[in-house]
């Protein structure tokens, strides 16, 4: 058999191999031990001594064509199983994914995280207090003597024992100050404005320095409900104590934090005197409805304004209480509903959703 | 509290109109909840006069009117009212007149069944005069009979006039009268004031009556006045009449109506007695221990020692400051009257009205506090309006009680003022606000003196009177500031978590957060709680609500039921809240409680769906416990499944509970499963640790799988925790990853897999020595627990 012949035949029989397997059986019959190229080879040593070079050198030509060949085919094969594999393997990827789906947090815990973010930019911490209450946290320190009209204004849960349930969040003010002046040792040393001794206080009450900054968010309780009203809502107290801070500086705070709240620049606001007998000067916060802009809605009540907050100068009283100097520091308060907010910030038209844990109306808030 | 705008500005007459008014008083913390037209708009109708009404020929219940509306001639109109008659004062609408309606009416020439009529007679209803002061009479309106013909309708009844309605704060008893009202708006407008005529009656006969103060203390002034021979017949002028309904109060008699007006007008309750029904002098004394008392409402109560009366030989007549009583009070008959006007303080009345379900405009500000000026000028006003009204002869006041000592000034600050409220007002105009309130400055430079007028009992201190100097500067024209202080960042623990930390971990681990009330039902409770005691609240909204929860478990459930009966079928909840132990701060633990219930996901395609078990959950608290150490021990809780219950241990202390609900309480609660349920105590959670490396090693570990037969009953976790307490060194690791019962196992008996990884740091292990690790490891499992190597 010539070379040309062996070649033809390759170049066929690879063509007609199917798979690698059967490519390699047949690249057995042509570069195997006792193939066609090595038999060739083998006619080598019969052959003139003169003539061998060139016919060796033919042969190994032709096993570099079938090599070649049988490359070319090895490479065609793969490619076509690769496409197989490819078509077999293809999903419908439009089908949806498995495994557990990811859950929400209540509209009441978003709104909560939101005013924290937004008070901690500025430097505010976030304290915590007790619900059942005392009277004298709740009202007494705050400035409210028994049998003050202003006690009206609070539907009050009680306990057995005289304990209630806080009705706002303000106590915790009192707490925090108080624990604060503990851990300073006198006020004096705490809070004076030469920074050496401060520090020490510091360093040893191991807490926050002055000047006192702090929210507190929690629940409170009201002995009253109907369609506006549930018995149990949220608020958030805020608190700073300096020797500076002014009535001008709160109302600059607010300011900034309902506009960032609602992420709009220009929310009109407007404050107006009120009383709360543990502020003064006390004001409450209006701020421009959100729901129509200020051209007036049932939200409203068609006065183009939301009344969002209570605040204030903290009173003399309230320092007297938990051993503040009132001579040396001053500072605003103030208390928001949480619910409020949050109707106003998503929506919602009825308060008692926020209760009712209803999952298609919770799924809303993920 | 409700007045009419235009008696407000019979007194203070600032240029503004009714809106601008009330901004005004809004924006000075008065606020105005309401501004309504005492009338809708309506324009050319009359005070008209019936000449003569007579029968329509055509038709029987209609009148053919002539009526005289002022012009030369008089109308014909007719009217289909029963009562049109001649004589009849009433309003008339002329051709050209616009009524109230939707659309409105226009009034134009008809013609009625032939007969054509020039205008239209008109009901109270007609013209939208509905509610408190318009007396509803079938047909159209009657006016009296001095009303001026032609005069249009709404200058007759002084309809361009609109009720205010104002929300005050409890610190402003002092505007709880018009003239209280009117002196701030002249301050707030710098306008003058009018003051309420309240000259000194001259007694015009002796008549006296005895009084006496035996509470000094409750009642420091006490005036009285006899006025003998009173026209029972007299009735209330119309006038007075108008003012009183356009603030919500009926006329009743004249002498109550005058009490009543002067109440209105200059803030002080006074009562009025029937001296004829008097048993000897008045006593102003507390209450005896349930002595009886019927009131004017016909409500017969129990009095107690803590409650002011007014008192005379015969027991208590009136609750001092809050309601006068039946057996005294005036009637039709009443001819000799004694008047009260007196001033009792705060404390004496506060809380007191309440207590036995009564709320009067007398106790409402008393309890506020009342000028105690007052009583003597109102005692004045009201004599002159009984005699003006009623006639009759007025005896000498009779005064008692030691009065109210004159408050000693304020020290008051500009640069205290300044540095509150953050802005730089000038001493002048500081000084000119507190003057403008009737403050009386004396003193210049860094301090001064300031007295206070009895009206403004509110004002005790310096941050009052820098209120006030804010207040009517506005708070608008006070600019806000960016502050400014000291800096210092907050601690950022990174051994600790957050509530939104773990939160955030929740929710994305399927689980919706819900917030439930802290108060439940008793027996819900009972149910649940597994430490502390029940604390039932005293006043409840409802039995539901009762008691505060000991365990956030029965909130869950709840949810779970009501979100089942809403078509959900797989739910997974949690919520952050307190449980309630015991009522003192350091018992109201922050928890965090998780419920599943139904498959362990979401129907899906692909996947066998199965229940959610107690594993399902053991890896979420796992999960959420996250680097802390966490174990689990068998327990039991009043609530969960005695075999399928543990405690949970975080860093060494124990924490909370996790297992599935009781059998008993899936049945109570008409569960069709029983959900798995965990509640930890969050300061617990919190915990966590920050980072601390140790060194990777370079070479690979190598793995030993063993199985080992044990008792069905036996612990795996203590298998685990004996192997890593004595673990060769060379063991890296030691975990579970198969328990097996059944072919192959003896009964009664559990095959456990275990994965071992061996790891020297240094160098390459040998065989041997890896066979002796797992020797050492078959060989605590078998001395320790009776374990056999399963082949």
């Amino acid at each position: 058999m010539n070379l040309d012949e062996i070649l033809k035949d390759a170049e066929r029989e690879f063509a007609a191999a199917a798979s690698l397997p059967i490519l390699d059986q047949v690249k057995a019959r042509y570069l195997g031990k006792s193939g066609a190229i090595p038999s060739q080879m083998k006619t080598l040593g019969a052959l003139p001594a003169e003539e061998r070079k060139a016919a060796g050198a033919r042969i190994n030509q032709a096993k570099d064509q079938v090599e070649t060949l049988l490359r070319g085919r090895r490479d065609a094969i793969q490619a076509a199983e690769l496409e197989r594999q490819l078509a077999a393997e293809s999903l419908d990827v439009t089908l949806p994914g498995r495994g557990e789906a990811v859950a929400g947090l209540h509209p009441v815990t978003r709104t909560m995280q939101r005013i924290e973010a937004l008070f901690a930019s500025i430097g505010f911490e976030v304290a915590d207090g007790p619900e059942i209450e005392t009277d004298f946290y709740n009202f007494t320190a705050l400035n409210i003597p028994e049998n003050h009209p202003a006690r009206a204004m609070h539907d009050t849960f009680y306990l057995e024992g005289g304990n209630l349930l806080r009705t706002h969040t303000s106590p915790v003010q009192v707490h925090y100050m108080q624990n604060f002046m503990k851990l300073a040792g006198s006020p004096q040393a705490f809070l004076s404005p030469s920074g050496g001794e401060r520090h020490e206080a510091a360093i040893s009450g191991g807490e926050s320095l002055p000047p006192i900054r702090i929210i507190a968010p929690g629940r409170v309780y009201r002995c009253d409900s109907d369609v506006t009203h549930t018995p149990m809502f949220h608020q958030v107290e805020g608190l700073w104590v300096d020797e500076s801070v002014s009535f001008a500086d709160l109302k600059g705070i607010l300011t900034d934090f309902m506009a960032r709240f609602f992420e709009r620049d220009n929310l009109p606001v407007r404050f107006r005197p009120s009383f709360f007998p543990f502020t003064e000067p006390s004001a409450e916060m209006d701020i421009g409805c959100v729901i129509c802009e200020g051209a007036g809605c049932r939200v409203c009540s068609h006065t183009g304004w939301l009344e969002v907050l209570g605040c204030g100068m903290v009173h003399p009283n309230v320092f007297g209480h938990v051993g503040i100097d009132a001579e040396r520091y001053q500072g605003f308060a103030f208390g928001l509903g949480v619910e409020r907010l949050a109707m106003l910030r998503y929506g919602v038209d009825d308060l008692r959703l926020f209760f009712e844990n209803d999952m298609r109306f919770l799924k809303q808030f993920a | 509290m409700q007045f009419s705008e235009a008696w407000l500005r019979s007194l203070v007459n600032p240029a503004l109109n009714t809106q601008q008014l009330g901004h005004l008083l809004t924006m000075a913390g008065l606020e105005v909840e309401a501004i309504e037209p005492v009338a809708p708009a309506f324009s050319q109708v009359v005070v008209a006069e019936i000449l003569s009404a007579e029968k329509h020929p055509n038709a029987d219940r209609l009148h053919i009117c002539q009526v005289n509306v002022g012009q030369q001639q008089p109308l014909t109109i007719v009217c289909g009212a029963p009562n049109a008659r001649a004589g009849l004062k009433t309003a008339c609408a002329l051709v050209g007149a616009v009524l109230p309606g939707v659309p409105p009416l226009q009034i134009k020439p008809a013609k009625v069944r032939g007969m054509e009529s020039f205008g239209m007679l008109c009901s109270s209803k007609e013209l939208g005069l509905v509610g408190a002061g318009f007396a509803s009479v079938a047909g159209i309106m009657e006016l009296s009979s001095d009303a001026v013909v032609g005069q249009p309708l709404r200058q007759w009844l002084n309809l361009d006039d609109s009720l205010i309605t104002l929300k005050l704060t409890p610190n402003r008893g002092d505007c709880l009268s018009l003239n209280g009202i009117a002196r701030e708006v002249a301050a707030l407008a710098d306008t003058l004031l009018t003051p309420v005529d309240c000259t000194p009656v001259v007694a015009t006969g002796d008549a006296t009556h005895l009084v006496s103060i035996e509470a000094e203390a409750a009642c420091p002034h006490y005036c009285g006045r006899v006025i003998r021979g009173t026209d029972a017949a007299a009735s209330t002028p119309p006038w007075m009449v108008e003012r009183l309904e356009r603030s919500g109060l009926r006329a009743i008699h004249p002498v109550v109506d005058v009490t009543n007006y002067v109440l209105l007008e200059l803030g002080q309750p006074m009562h009025a007695f029937d001296l004829a029904k008097l048993h000897g002098g008045i006593r102003v004394r507390w209450a005896k221990a349930g002595e009886p008392l019927v009131l004017l409402s016909d409500q017969t109560i129990n009095l107690e020692e803590d409650v002011l009366a007014i008192a005379d030989d015969s027991g208590a007549l009136a609750l001092a400051g809050i309601m006068g009583g039946a057996s005294s009070a005036v009637a039709d008959a009443t001819a000799d009257i004694f008047l009260e006007a007196a001033h009792f303080t705060p404390d004496a009345i506060a809380g007191r009205a309440r207590r036995y379900g009564l709320s009067t405009d007398s106790s409402h500000r008393f309890e506020r506090g009342v000028d105690p000026a007052l009583p003597s000028r109102a005692m004045e006003r009201a004599t002159r309006l009984i005699l003006d009204i009623c006639g009759g002869e007025c005896g000498p006041v009779i005064e008692a009680g030691p009065g109210v000592a004159i408050r000693a000034p304020i020290v008051f600050r500009p640069a205290r003022g300044r540095r509150l409220l953050g802005v730089n007002l000038s001493d002048g105009v500081m000084r000119g606000i507190l003057q403008r309130l009737d403050l009386r400055v004396v003193g210049e430079g860094d301090a001064w003196s300031v007295s206070v007028p009895s009206h403004r009992f509110d004002l005790n201190g310096e941050v009052d009177l820098i209120e006030e100097i804010a207040r009517v500067h506005g708070y608008d024209a006070i600019p806000p500031v960016a502050p400014r202080g000291q800096t210092h960042m907050l601690p950022a623990r990174e051994g600790k978590r957050t509530q939104h930390d773990l939160k955030k971990l929740m929710a994305a681990r399927g689980y919706q957060e819900i917030i439930t009330y802290s108060f439940i039902s008793a027996d819900l409770d009972k149910e649940f709680r597994a430490t502390g005691v029940a604390l039932p609240l005293l006043n409840p909204i409802a039995s539901q609500m009762g008691v505060m929860r000991g365990s956030l478990m029965g909130g869950l459930i709840q949810t779970l039921k009501h979100n089942l009966n809403h078509g959900q079928e797989r739910l997974r909840l949690f919520e952050i809240g307190r449980a309630f132990l015991a009522a003192y701060a350091d018992a109201q633990p922050l928890h965090a409680a998780g419920l599943a219930f139904g498959t362990v996901h979401d129907e899906q395609w692909g996947e066998s769906s199965r229940g959610v078990d107690f594993f399902d959950i053991k890896a979420d608290v796992e999960a959420l416990a996250y680097p802390l150490s966490v174990a689990f021990a068998p327990t039991e809780h009043p609530a969960l499944h005695p075999g399928q219950c543990a405690r949970v241990n975080l860093d060494g202390v124990d924490a909370g509970w996790i297992g599935a609900l009781h059998p008993r309480l899936v049945q109570n609660h008409g569960l069709a499963k029983a959900p798995i349920l965990f509640e930890l105590d969050l300061s617990a959670l919190l915990g966590g640790r920050a980072p601390r490396y140790q060194s990777v090693p370079s070479l690979p570990a190598v793995r030993r799988d063993i199985a080992v037969v044990v008792d069905e009953k036996q612990s795996v976790s203590a298998l685990l925790n004996a192997v890593r307490a004595a673990m060769p060194a060379l063991v890296s690791d030691f975990t579970l990853f198969d328990v097996y019962q059944g072919k192959g196992v003896e009964q009664g008996k559990k095959s456990l897999a275990f994965k071992m990884l061996l790891q020297h740091t240094e160098k390459t292990l040998t065989d041997s020595e890896i066979e002796l690790a797992v020797q050492e490891v078959v060989g605590i499992l078998g001395y320790q627990f009776n374990a056999s190597l399963r082949r």
